[in-house]
């Protein structure tokens, strides 16, 4: 028997990763890279809680969850090409059109 | 505690790590499907075994595989034949192999010694996830589908030549 708190912790530690990943880097492929680290993270937390309590609940919340970074993983990566089409670079900090002129 | 969960989490961490320090995109995905793979394993020592196949198959399957797509299509200007053998070159995928070996190879341990297998916590079976993804949360069901009907044409909408 594993003791549910390990798996807990190690989803918390991974999705700080996903976090540190997300704010650290400006590159928009690896903005999205910890996007999926962190959902992933948050689906092995509901499966631990499916372990803890025997329960399906666990894996249906994982397949909507996949479902969810599918469906946002293909937007971020077609709005991450359209960038670059139109900037000529990855970095996220280069759209900056909306911001107010200084 | 778990051998086989002890150090599939330790790889998943380590990789993880890798994968949000890499300065090339390659080897972070690299890095970022053998961290998928890990998490697979936990899940199946979880007693999860329909999420660990479901981890493979859309994660390190078809999620990894978009992320390639894009990051080849982003190369074809420059010489890229020479800069994808250069990718390669170094011996940077050692360390990665290494470490879905080790998962490899904990697995295997853990299925030839016996010893009924390597989940020692109660298995959800995948019938009774599906009997209650098609009964209780079949409305979620359809808003899974109206996301992904979204998602498509959101995809579809913003790929077109402007």
């Amino acid at each position: 028997m594993i003791a549910w708190g390990y798996p807990a912790t190690l989803a918390a530690a991974l999705f700080l990763l996903g976090l540190i990943g997300l704010l650290a880097r400006r590159g928009l492929v690896f903005v999205l890279m910890s996007i999926e680290i962190m959902l992933n993270a948050t689906g092995l937390l509901f499966i631990t809680a499916g372990m803890r309590w025997a329960n399906p609940d666990g894996q249906v919340m994982l397949i909507f969850v996949l479902n969810l970074a599918g469906a946002e993983l293909a937007l971020g990566l077609i709005l991450l090409l359209r960038l670059r089409a139109r900037n000529k670079t990855l970095d996220g900090d280069s759209a900056i059109l909306l911001r107010d002129s200084p | 505690m778990n051998a086989v969960f002890c150090i599939a989490g330790a790889v998943a961490l380590v990789t993880t790590a890798l994968a949000i320090t890499r300065a090339n995109a390659v080897h972070a995905l690299l890095y970022f499907v053998v961290s998928l793979i890990a998490m697979a394993v936990i899940f199946f020592t979880l007693g999860a075994p329909f999420a660990a196949a479901l981890e493979v198959i859309v994660y390190a399957g078809a999620i990894v595989v978009l992320f390639l797509f894009v990051v080849m299509m982003l190369s074809l200007d420059r010489a890229a034949a020479t800069r994808e053998t250069s990718w390669m070159a170094k011996p940077v995928w050692i360390l990665p192999l290494l470490l879905a070996a080790g998962l490899g190879f904990v697995l295997a341990h853990a299925f030839l010694s016996g010893a009924g297998g390597v989940t020692s916590v109660q298995t959800v079976t995948p019938q009774a996830v599906g009997l209650r993804l098609f009964t209780v949360d079949l409305g979620a069901v359809e808003l899974a589908s109206m996301l992904l009907l979204a998602g498509l044409i959101g995809a579809f909408h913003l790929g077109r030549k402007p």
